[in-house]
């Protein structure tokens, strides 16, 4: 067996030096009801070929690019990433090492840590960034668990009914169980960002926080400032919950524009959609909010020497020391994500991201004047990242159209947001090759 | 100057030279086209980002990656970690652009490989706990404790009667309390026997009418099997109240017992731990759960079902308990566990299990002469030491973990579980040779003769490693959390 290495040999000496004669009796304590039931019905093991000749067939029966053309984003991007960004994460000494608990035989992975924290508190235009999370959903909900924290007798929590809506969902389920909590969604105006006559009439100083998306789910490009404004007014905290990481190598930050929490799905900086996940969930907030901050942090220090070094830090508000008083349950977090983001960034640099964001939205833009002009109606006004909503006549059906072409005309919106119907909402970025954005016009323009 | 490069490997953020770049796009085949957002939407500058060639960035990163210790580079004996050997072909198969491409809404019809390997398994899963369903979606053991909890709650909820408490082990996981506590339940630790395994009759007097659940490690945090689960589970149910089982340690139990026949209702799964996926300094994991048939209908949604022959994603399960993820899980580790089951097969996880008991088994005897074991209890994949034998030269149990990073070994799991004194917890797993064992074995020796003879060794130790023992308080008190700037 080519992953364990004990031989008939070494079974004996090892038996001899415990003083039993067989493996079995290692087990001896327990039941032997429990034994007898527990053979595994499963297949006998495969070699190596054999495993990677099913893997191989069952990944090609999934349809990716060049074979299909796919105009899908909605919370998971293609982008192109550097090889480079692969190739380093491949690298065993990062892959099989664990939590750094000791950090003197672990400053690599501290350092690029501290690295990525400063990276991601960057981007998001805040004081402080946290080591990882799962990903942008469960991130949005621990930051809604966080504004609870900070002001826990504010019982409502206001979020955008144009945040993501597998967001809105894991938010929900985090917070069934917080006692004394409700949760109001705040609708659109016309133009696709946040209707602010309705966020003025539900806000007040029950609010805890307000959540909006940025870009929101239809790739819309928020007015935070005057968001953030309103909520500072009735003491609520502004969250912002960002799908496409991307955009705020352009945008101004969260931050700068007022966010007080300020969370993200880092997946577009580097790593592969993977079916959705693994991703990385990227997190910062104000300084002042430090110590409720959820999950973990590595902080700069010095050696007995004087040398600089890393370390965990600030870990009085973790789970292993206060158990059922921590901020929250995470314990491993993402940290081989987390690492490629800090590849691809350093990689991209001050100039890169920003070109590779330019270029998004122009591709995308183009996109759109080519859709209207063959007869599509862009029912959004307000400004785009590099998603964006069209509307023509049975949209739907044309979609089903699309699809036994080998063009997948993004997301049906309808089947998320009733009241869109024959609404499609489409993804471009950098890896549509213009010939490919010409054919999806034309096609759809069929149907319109 | 540097004199020391490879020992003083700058922040990325101090390298490189305004206006060098490490990347190309691609080509850009728009036409003439004024696609530019407002200027007010946009941002200045990314402030104190890089500005590095490709060659600096793989320069910087691999000479970081030499300053860790690894299961690559040594043995990781890091206990209730299982950092087990990961298999390269898991790599590989995960890279594929059929799975790392695939968009997770791309439609079901032309994702049915992603889906059938999803399914199969979900069904090597269930068959290896003895569960009835499983669902994939948590991205880390934690995050299944906390939907197993959730699913214990919907359960009691939809029964008429949420209750208001769980009940803990000492022995548990420290995540197992705060999980129990996100949910809303008021967290009730239950005293360990003396031999560090639980006691049916104890557990019987602390359940009542407001229990909701049991969250029980088995094997626990001592290396050892919980043998009074059967009775245990049943005292549970005896009063409507349910079992949660914390799988972190199936690396132990594989082909050797099922926790769905110990009576568990509700499981997590580490994949990263027990089927061999990278642990990447912290993750990613995955953490899919199982559960008896009562629990199934309140798993996380979307599900896969079956329509007119082929694998879809559903939502269609009203008493649900929602989403805890986007999309459908850490998709990437799901397929390195599966590659691994395949590769194993039925045959190999039992070995597995056993190689891994047999080593921990191993290791405790070379070991007992020298440190004080935590329990005379057989034990399971991993052992457990206390600081007892040394307690009264001034010695401490960090001192000993310090000293054998000099020795070129990483350090075992200390100061947990918490209800042993110093404690030192061994997992060997099965994927370490004899030979290393032994290595192991003579470090941790030599370093209890020096305990007795030079006791500096273990005070400055580690001296080899690229940075001596670090101010942690300082990095407490005086936070520097990023690059350029000091917080608080």
């Amino acid at each position: 067996m080519r992953y364990i290495p004990h031989t008939d040999h070494d079974i004996t000496a090892m038996l001899a030096a415990i003083g039993i004669e067989t493996v079995d009796a290692l087990f001896s304590h327990i039941p032997e009801e429990l034994r007898r039931r527990a053979t595994l019905q499963l297949p006998l093991g495969k070699g190596e070929s054999e495993v990677h000749t099913r893997l191989t067939s069952l990944a090609q029966a999934n349809w990716v690019a060049p074979e299909s053309v796919s105009f899908l984003g909605a919370g998971a991007y293609p982008h192109f990433s550097p090889v480079v960004v692969d190739s380093l994460l491949q690298r065993s000494e990062f892959a099989t090492a664990y939590t750094p608990y000791q950090p003197e035989v672990s400053q690599g992975t501290l350092q690029a840590i501290f690295e990525f924290q400063s990276l991601v508190a960057t981007l998001l235009g805040l004081d402080v960034a946290n080591a990882s999370m799962y990903d942008g959903a469960s991130a949005t909900a621990e930051a809604v668990l966080m504004a609870r924290r900070i002001a826990p007798q504010r019982s409502t929590v206001l979020i955008a009914r144009s945040v993501h809506p597998q967001y809105r969902q894991v938010v929900r389920t985090y917070l069934d169980g917080v006692p004394g909590v409700r949760i109001v969604e705040v609708p659109w105006a016309t133009d696709g960002r946040l209707d602010t006559a309705a966020l003025a009439r539900l806000l007040n100083d029950q609010v805890s926080c307000v959540v909006v998306g940025y870009p929101n789910v239809f790739g819309v490009i928020e007015d935070l400032g005057s968001l953030g404004t309103m909520a500072r007014q009735q003491g609520a905290l502004t969250v912002t919950t960002t799908t496409e990481a991307l955009a705020l190598g352009l945008l101004k930050a969260p931050g700068e524009l007022g966010a007080d929490i300020a969370v993200a799905e880092g997946q577009s900086l580097g790593l592969p959609m993977s079916y959705g996940g693994p991703g990385v969930g990227l997190f910062a907030c104000r300084d002042r909010f430090l110590r409720n901050m959820p999950g973990r942090l590595v902080g700069e220090t010095i050696d007995h020497e004087g040398r600089r070094g890393f370390v965990l830090t600030l870990a009085t508000r973790e789970q292993h020391i206060r158990r059922e008083k921590a901020t929250s349950n995470i314990c491993t977090n993402q940290g081989l994500c987390a690492l490629g983001v800090t590849i691809f960034l350093s990689l991209m640099g001050k100039q890169g991201l920003r070109e590779l964001a330019q270029r998004n939205v122009k591709k995308s833009r183009l996109a759109c004047d080519l859709l209207v002009q063959h007869g599509c109606a862009a029912p959004l006004a307000a400004p785009f990242f590099n998603e964006f909503v069209v509307s023509l006549p049975n949209a739907r059906a044309q979609w089903n159209r699309l699809n036994t072409q080998g063009i997948v005309a993004g997301v049906v919106l309808e089947d998320w947001y009733p009241e869109l119907k024959d609404c499609l909402l489409l993804c471009v970025t950098e890896l549509h090759a213009r010939a490919e954005i010409e054919r999806l016009a034309a096609e759809l323009g069929r149907g319109a | 100057m540097r004199k020391r490069a490879v020992l003083d490997e700058p922040l990325i953020a101090e390298r490189g030279s305004p206006g060098r770049i490490g990347y190309s796009l691609p080509k850009d085949d728009l036409p003439e086209y004024d696609g530019d957002l407002a200027p007010e939407l946009c941002r200045e500058t990314l402030e104190r980002f890089p500005e590095v060639s490709e060659a600096e960035v793989v320069r910087h990163f691999t000479r970081l990656s030499q300053w860790n210790f690894s299961a690559a580079t040594t043995l990781y004996p890091l206990g209730s970690c299982t950092m087990k050997y990961n298999p390269v072909v898991n790599e590989i198969v995960a890279r594929l652009p059929g799975f790392a491409h695939l968009h997770p809404l791309t439609p079901d019809e032309h994702a049915q490989g992603a889906l059938a390997l999803l399914v199969e398994l979900e069904r090597c899963l269930a068959e290896i706990s003895g569960m009835d369903a499983v669902s994939l979606q948590p991205a880390a053991g934690a995050q299944g404790e906390l939907t197993g909890m959730k699913l214990i709650r919907a359960y009691h909820r939809e029964h008429g009667h949420p209750r208001k408490k769980v009940l803990i082990p000492g022995s548990a996981h420290g995540t197992n309390p705060a999980s129990a506590a996100l949910c809303g339940y008021a967290v009730e630790e239950v005293p360990t026997g003396s031999a560090g395994i639980l006691n049916a009759e104890t557990v019987k007097n602390c359940v009542d009418a407001e229990v909701a659940a049991l969250m029980v490690t088995n094997p626990n945090t001592l290396g050892l099997f919980e043998r009074e689960i059967v009775q245990i589970t049943a005292t549970l149910h005896a009063h409507g109240a349910l079992v949660y089982l914390d799988g972190a340690n199936l690396n132990a139990l594989m082909g050797v017992a099922k926790p769905g026949h110990m009576g568990a209702d509700v499981i997590q799964f580490n994949l990263h731990k027990t089927f061999s996926t990278p642990h990447g300094g912290g993750g990613p994991g995955a953490g899919p759960v199982g559960v008896k048939k009562i629990l199934e209908p309140y798993l996380p949604v979307p599900r896969i079902v079956q329509r007119e022959g082929q694998y879809a994603w559903s939502e269609a399960f009203p008493q649900s308990i929602g989403k805890v993820r986007s999309f459908y899980g850490n998709f990437g580790v799901l397929v390195r566990a599966y590659t691994y089951i395949l590769a194993m097969g039925g045959d190999g996880l039992a070995h597995a299990t056993r190689m891994a008991v047999l080593s921990a088994n191993y290791l405790r005897k070379q070991l007992e002469g020298a440190y004080e074991i935590a329990s005379h209890e057989p034990c399971m994949h991993e052992c457990v030491f206390s600081d007892g034998s040394f307690k009264h030269t001034g010695i401490k149990t960090l001192d000993i973990a310090k000293r054998l990073l000099d020795y070129g070994f990483y350090a075992p799991t200390i100061y947990f579980p918490l209800v042993v004194s110093g404690a030192l917890m061994i997992e060997p797993t099965e994927t370490e040779s004899k030979e290393t064992l032994d290595e192991f074995t003579e470090a941790l020796l030599a370093i209890a003769y020096e305990i007795r003879t030079s006791p500096e060794a273990l005070k400055n130790a580690p001296m080899t490693t690229p940075v001596s023992r670090l101010d942690e308080t300082r990095a407490a008190r005086h936070p520097v959390l990023r690059w350029g700037k000091a917080n608080d």
